[in-house]
C-alpha cells in the first residue's frame, strides 16, 4: 500500500476513573489508504468508539489520556497538535458521523445553521453563502424540500432524516475522511440499509476514505474493503473482507461471522450459532495472555500465559491468535 | 414564537393567581379576630366609612361569596386604605412599588453577571483550583443571610470607611449628574446584598446545567466540527444550558422578595418591602393584605416572563 | 473537593467494568463522605456550636437578662468573652441561650416539613391519576407563594391568639415552626413522589408485591428506605434554611419576643449599635453563619454519599 491518509500504530487511550486505570484502547496500529472504506468491528466496549475518537481527539482529558502511540495523518502526528492546529483538521480535512442521530444535533439551532456553522468557519463563507451551500448537501444527502427544511429545527426531522443531515453537516467541507461511529445501530432496519446506501454514494461521489465502525458483520460484508476486528482494546484480525470471510483466523472472528443472521439458516440452528459465550473481560485488570482465551473454545495452556502477537499469517492478513 | 403560545401561558397563569388569592383568603378567613373586622371596630376609622365598610366586606355573607367579592375588590385595585397615612393603598403602594423593582432588577442583573461566567468557567474545567474557590465562595454567599451581609456592609463602607451612605433616602437636593450619582451610590449596598446572595446559588445552577449540557452528544458534534473551543462553549454549551436555568430563576423569585424585603429594612429603602414591615408594626392591616397581594402578583408575573423566556429559548416548546 | 464524586466517564468513553463493591451501603456512604473535606469540618464545626449551646449555660452559667448599667456595651473583657449589650447584659450568655432556641426551630420545623412532604409525596405517588395530578399543582402552588411576605403575614394574624393558647415562648415557638415546616414541605414531596414513581416499577418492589406485601408494608419497608438518601439531603439543607428563616423573623423584630434572644433577634437589638458596638452584630451574625454554613456544607457531604448521581 502506497502512504496511508491516516496511520495509527500502537495507539493507547487510557481512562482514569474512581476504580482505576481502565486501558479502553491498547496499543491499537490501523491505516487507511485514499478512497478505502475500512471497517472496525467488535462488540461494545471493545474500544472501536474510542479510537475513532481518538482521531479526532473528541477524548474528555481528563479522565481520558494518551498513554502512547501516535496518530499520523499524512504524516503528521496529531496527538501533540495543539487545540487551534487540531481544529484546522477536524471538519475539513477528518470529519465523523455518530451512533444517535436523536441526540448529536443541538436542538436550539435550525439543521441549516448547523451545517453552515463549519462552512463559515472553516471557508470563510457569508451567512448567505453558507446556508446556500447548506441547501446544497441537504439536496446531496436527498431531503426533499431543502429550501424550506434548512431552517427547520432538528426535533422536525425523524431519525433517518436526521442522520442524512449530519451526513449532510460532515462532508459539507468535504473532507479526506469520514469516521462513521455506528451510523445506522440506533436506526430502523429499512433505514439502516438507505443510510448505508448513501455513505458509499457519498463516497464515489467526493472520493474520501470512510472509517466505519460497527458491530454488525453483515454491513461489513456490504460496505468495507478491509476490516479490523478488536477485541478488548487490542486489534485481534486484520484482512480484505474477502479474505476475513473466506478464512477467519481468530476465534473470536470465527464467533462473529457465524453470529450473522441468515435467511437460510433455520431459526433453531441461528440461536446456537449467534452467540458467544461469556462476557467482555473487565479492562481495569484484564487478564494474563489471550484477553480471548476465557470465551475461547480452542484455548490451550499458553495462551493463558504468553499474549500472542499480531502477526501476519498470509499476504496482507494478520491474526493475533497462535493456531 | 407564535400568539398561541403567549395566549397559553397566559391562560395557564390565571389558575395559579387563583390559587395563591385563594391562599391569602383562607389565612384571612382562618385568622383569629377577623382583620376585617378590626378594621371595622378601629377607632381610627370614621364612623361613615366604618358603615362602609361593613357593607362592603359583607362580614354575614356565606364565606365563598365573601372570597369571591374580595378576590374582585383586589383585582381592581379597590384595596381599601391605610389608616396610619391615610391614603389609599393603591396609591400609597404604586408610590413605591418603582423603588423595589429597581432594586430587584438590579440586584438580579448583578446575579446574573455573576453567575453566568464564574458558573460557565468552573463547569468548564470541574474539580479545578478555580472551581473549588467558586463553589467554597457560592455556599459562604448562600449562607450568609442577607440581614448579616447588609450590616456587615454597612460596617465596612459605612461606618469604618465611611464610602457609602447607610440610609437610602428619596429626597437628594440637586439635579443632573451628582443627583445620580447620589442615587447610584445609595443603591449599591443594597443592590450587592441581594444581588450576592442570588447569585451565589445562582453560581451553583448555572455549574450544573453547564455540566449536564457539555457531556451531550451535540456537544461533540460541535466540537468534531473544528470551530472552537470557545464558540464551542458559548454557543452550544452555555447557550442550551442557559434554559434550564430561566426557571430555576423564576422559582427563586419569591426568595429574592423575602430577600427584599429585609433589604428595604436593613438600609430603609422606600419600597413595598419596607412598607410591609412598617404597617405590620403599625397593625396597618389593608396595607399588609395589599403588599402581600402585590407581592403574589409579582410572582406570578415573573413565572409568566420565565415561560415565556423558555419558549424563545427552546424552539422545541415554543412550536410545540 | 468541589462538590461531588467525579463524573464517571461516560459509557462510550470508558467502557469500564466497575469491580463489585466490598462494602456495605453505609460504610460505602461514608466513605464517600469523608472524601469531602469541608463537609468533615462542618461535622466537626457543627458539633462545636451544638455541643456550646448544650452544656454552654453549665459552663458559662451567668444569666442571660442579667441586666447591669455599670456595664452597658463593653467591648469583649474576660468579665464577659463576647461583650455587653446596650443593658450589660451578657451577649456570650444570651447567645448560647439563643442558639438553644435557633437549632431547635431549624430541627423542628425541617421534622414538619418532612413529615408533611413524605405524607404528600406519598400519597401522589402510590395514587397516580387525579389525586397525584391534585397535590403536585398544590406543591406548584406552594412553590411560587412569596414565602416571607405570607410568613410574616400568618404571624401577624395568628400570634395573638396562640401566644393567649401557650404562653408568649411557646406559642411563637409552635407558630412559626409550623408555618415554616409548612411551607417548605414541597421539594420532600417531589422527591419522595418522583422516588416512587421511578422505585415503583422495579424488579425488587414487583418481587415483593408478587409474594404479595400488601401496599402499607410496600411503602414502610421497600420505597421509603430507598427514598431516604435524597430526602435525608434535602432535609439537612431545610434545618439551615429553617434557621435563617426563624433568624429574619426575629431580624425584623417580628419573630420572638425581646426577652427570647434568638440569634436574630440579638442583631435585631444590635443593629442600631453598630457604630459603637460592632462586636454586638458580629457575634450573633457569625454564630449564624458557621451553623448554616456548616450545615449546609454537611448536605453537601451527604448529597456525595447518599444521592451520588446527582450533580446539584
Amino acid at each position: 500500500m502506497a502512504d496511508p491518509l491516516l496511520d495509527i500504530r500502537d495507539l493507547k487511550t487510557w481512562f482514569r476513573t474512581e476504580d482505576g486505570l481502565v486501558r479502553a484502547v491498547d496499543g491499537v496500529s490501523m491505516s487507511i489508504g485514499a478512497g478505502e472504506t475500512l471497517a472496525v468491528v467488535g462488540e461494545s466496549g471493545c474500544g472501536k468508539t474510542v479510537t475513532a475518537r481518538s482521531v479526532l481527539k473528541l477524548i474528555d482529558m481528563p479522565p481520558g489520556q494518551f498513554a502512547g502511540g501516535q496518530i499520523l495523518w499524512r504524516g503528521r502526528d496529531l496527538i501533540p497538535l495543539p487545540p487551534a492546529e487540531m481544529d484546522k483538521i477536524r471538519a475539513r480535512e477528518i470529519a465523523m458521523v455518530f451512533q444517535e442521530p436523536m441526540t448529536s444535533l443541538n436542538p436550539v439551532y435550525p439543521v441549516g445553521q448547523q451545517i453552515a456553522e463549519s462552512l463559515r468557519t472553516h471557508e470563510g463563507l457569508s451567512r448567505k453563502a453558507a446556508l446556500d451551500e447548506a441547501v446544497a448537501m441537504l439536496r446531496l444527502v436527498q431531503i426533499s424540500n431543502p429550501e424550506r427544511r434548512v431552517h427547520d429545527y432538528p426535533h422536525q426531522f425523524s431519525g433517518g432524516m436526521r442522520q442524512r443531515v449530519m451526513i449532510a453537516l460532515a462532508l459539507a467541507c468535504k473532507p479526506k475522511l469520514l469516521i462513521a461511529d455506528e451510523p445506522t445501530t440506533a436506526l430502523d432496519v429499512t433505514i439502516q440499509a438507505q443510510i448505508l446506501e448513501l455513505l458509499v454514494e457519498m463516497k464515489e461521489r467526493f472520493g474520501m476514505a470512510i472509517m466505519l465502525i460497527t458491530h454488525a458483520m453483515g454491513v461489513v460484508a456490504e460496505t468495507a474493503q478491509r476490516v479490523v476486528v478488536m477485541y478488548a482494546g487490542k486489534v485481534v484480525e486484520e484482512a480484505t473482507v474477502e479474505d476475513l470471510f473466506a478464512h477467519p483466523r481468530h476465534p473470536y472472528t470465527q464467533g462473529l461471522i457465524r453470529s450473522i443472521p441468515r435467511v437460510d439458516a433455520s431459526a433453531t440452528v441461528r440461536r446456537r450459532l449467534e452467540q458467544i459465550p461469556g462476557t467482555v473481560p473487565n479492562l481495569l485488570n484484564p487478564p494474563e495472555g489471550c484477553r480471548f482465551a476465557a470465551r475461547c473454545g480452542f484455548a490451550v495452556e499458553t495462551c493463558r500465559k504468553v499474549e500472542p502477537p499480531l502477526r501476519e499469517v498470509a499476504p496482507g492478513h494478520k491474526a493475533a491468535c497462535v493456531l | 414564537m407564535s400568539r398561541d403560545f403567549l395566549l397559553r401561558r397566559l391562560l395557564i397563569a390565571i389558575p395559579s393567581l387563583f390559587g395563591i388569592s385563594l391562599v391569602l383568603f383562607v389565612v384571612l378567613a382562618l385568622a383569629p379576630g377577623d382583620p376585617f373586622g378590626e378594621l371595622v371596630t378601629n377607632p381610627n376609622v370614621p364612623p361613615e366609612v366604618r358603615l362602609a365598610l361593613r357593607a362592603k366586606f359583607g362580614l354575614d355573607d356565606p364565606i365563598w361569596i365573601r372570597y369571591v367579592r374580595w378576590l374582585f375588590a383586589m383585582l381592581q385595585g379597590d384595596w381599601g386604605f391605610s389608616f396610619v397615612s391615610r391614603v389609599n393603598v393603591d396609591t400609597l403602594i404604586l408610590q413605591r412599588l418603582p423603588t423595589t423593582m429597581a432594586v430587584i432588577g438590579a440586584s438580579q442583573v448583578l446575579a446574573i453577571m455573576i453567575a453566568i461566567p464564574v458558573g460557565v468557567l468552573a463547569a468548564a474545567k470541574p474539580y479545578s483550583l478555580f472551581d473549588q474557590i467558586a463553589n467554597t465562595f457560592a455556599f459562604i454567599g448562600f449562607s450568609l443571610p442577607t440581614f448579616f451581609t447588609g450590616l456587615l456592609l454597612i460596617l465596612v463602607f459605612s461606618v469604618q470607611l465611611n464610602w457609602l451612605p447607610f440610609v437610602f433616602t428619596t429626597e437628594i437636593r440637586g439635579s443632573g449628574w451628582p443627583w445620580l450619582w447620589e442615587y447610584v451610590r445609595q443603591s449599591i449596598m443594597p443592590v450587592t446584598v441581594l444581588g450576592l446572595f442570588q447569585g451565589a446559588s445562582l453560581v451553583r445552577y448555572v455549574r450544573s446545567s453547564v455540566l449536564e449540557v457539555i457531556k451531550l452528544d451535540y456537544v461533540t458534534t460541535a466540537r468534531s466540527k473544528g470551530i472552537g473551543e470557545r464558540k464551542v462553549l458559548v454557543l452550544h454549551v452555555v447557550r442550551n444550558a442557559l434554559i434550564p436555568v430561566v426557571t430555576l430563576v423564576a422559582l427563586q423569585m419569591p426568595i429574592v422578595f423575602g430577600g427584599a424585603i429585609v433589604t428595604e429594612q436593613i438600609f430603609r429603602v422606600p419600597g413595598i418591602g419596607s412598607l410591609l414591615i412598617s404597617a405590620m408594626l403599625a397593625n396597618d392591616t389593608p396595607v399588609i393584605m395589599g403588599v402581600t397581594f402585590v407581592f403574589s402578583c409579582l410572582v406570578v408575573l415573573f413565572n409568566l416572563i420565565a415561560d415565556v423566556l423558555y419558549g424563545w429559548l427552546d424552539p422545541r416548546i415554543a412550536l410545540r | 473537593m468541589a462538590g461531588s464524586t467525579p463524573a464517571s466517564p461516560s459509557a462510550s468513553a470508558g467502557p469500564a467494568v466497575r469491580a463489585a463493591p466490598a462494602f456495605s451501603p453505609a460504610r460505602d456512604a461514608w466513605r464517600r463522605f469523608r472524601k469531602h473535606r469541608l463537609a468533615v469540618a462542618s461535622l466537626v464545626a457543627l458539633g462545636v456550636v451544638v455541643l456550646a449551646v448544650i452544656i454552654g449555660p453549665v459552663v458559662w452559667p451567668v444569666a442571660i437578662n442579667d441586666i447591669d448599667f455599670s456595664a452597658q456595651l463593653k467591648p469583649p473583657s474576660f468579665a464577659h468573652p463576647f461583650g455587653t449589650d446596650d443593658l450589660g447584659q451578657d451577649i456570650l450568655a444570651r447567645l448560647i441561650y439563643g442558639g438553644r432556641i435557633s437549632l431547635a426551630v431549624g430541627l423542628v420545623a425541617m421534622i414538619v416539613a418532612m413529615v408533611v412532604g413524605v405524607l404528600v409525596g406519598a400519597t401522589a405517588g402510590m395514587s397516580r391519576g387525579r389525586v397525584d395530578a391534585a397535590l403536585m399543582w398544590l406543591a406548584d402552588l406552594f412553590l411560587s407563594l412569596p414565602q416571607l411576605p405570607l410568613l410574616l403575614l400568618i404571624i401577624y394574624l395568628f400570634r395573638d391568639g396562640l401566644k393567649a393558647v401557650l404562653g408568649p415562648e411557646g406559642g411563637v415557638f409552635v407558630l412559626i415552626v409550623l408555618v415554616i415546616g409548612g411551607l417548605r414541605w414541597m421539594p420532600v414531596a417531589r422527591l419522595v413522589r418522583a422516588q416512587f414513581l421511578s422505585l415503583r416499577e422495579k424488579e425488587f418492589v414487583e418481587a415483593a408485591r408478587a409474594l404479595g406485601a400488601s401496599r402499607a408494608r410496600l411503602v414502610v419497608h421497600h420505597i421509603l428506605p430507598n427514598a431516604l438518601g435524597p430526602v435525608i439531603v434535602a432535609g439537612t439543607i431545610d434545618v439551615a434554611n429553617a434557621i435563617i428563616a426563624e433568624s429574619t423573623l426575629s431580624f425584623l423584630g417580628l419573630g420572638f419576643p425581646p426577652d427570647i434572644p434568638t440569634w436574630g433577634r440579638v442583631l435585631f437589638d444590635a443593629k442600631d449599635y453598630l457604630d459603637v458596638a460592632a462586636y454586638w452584630s458580629l457575634f450573633p451574625g457569625s454564630a449564624m453563619f458557621i451553623a448554616v454554613l456548616s450545615i449546609n456544607f454537611i448536605g453537601d457531604g451527604l448529597r456525595d454519599a447518599l444521592d451520588p448521581r446527582r450533580v446539584l
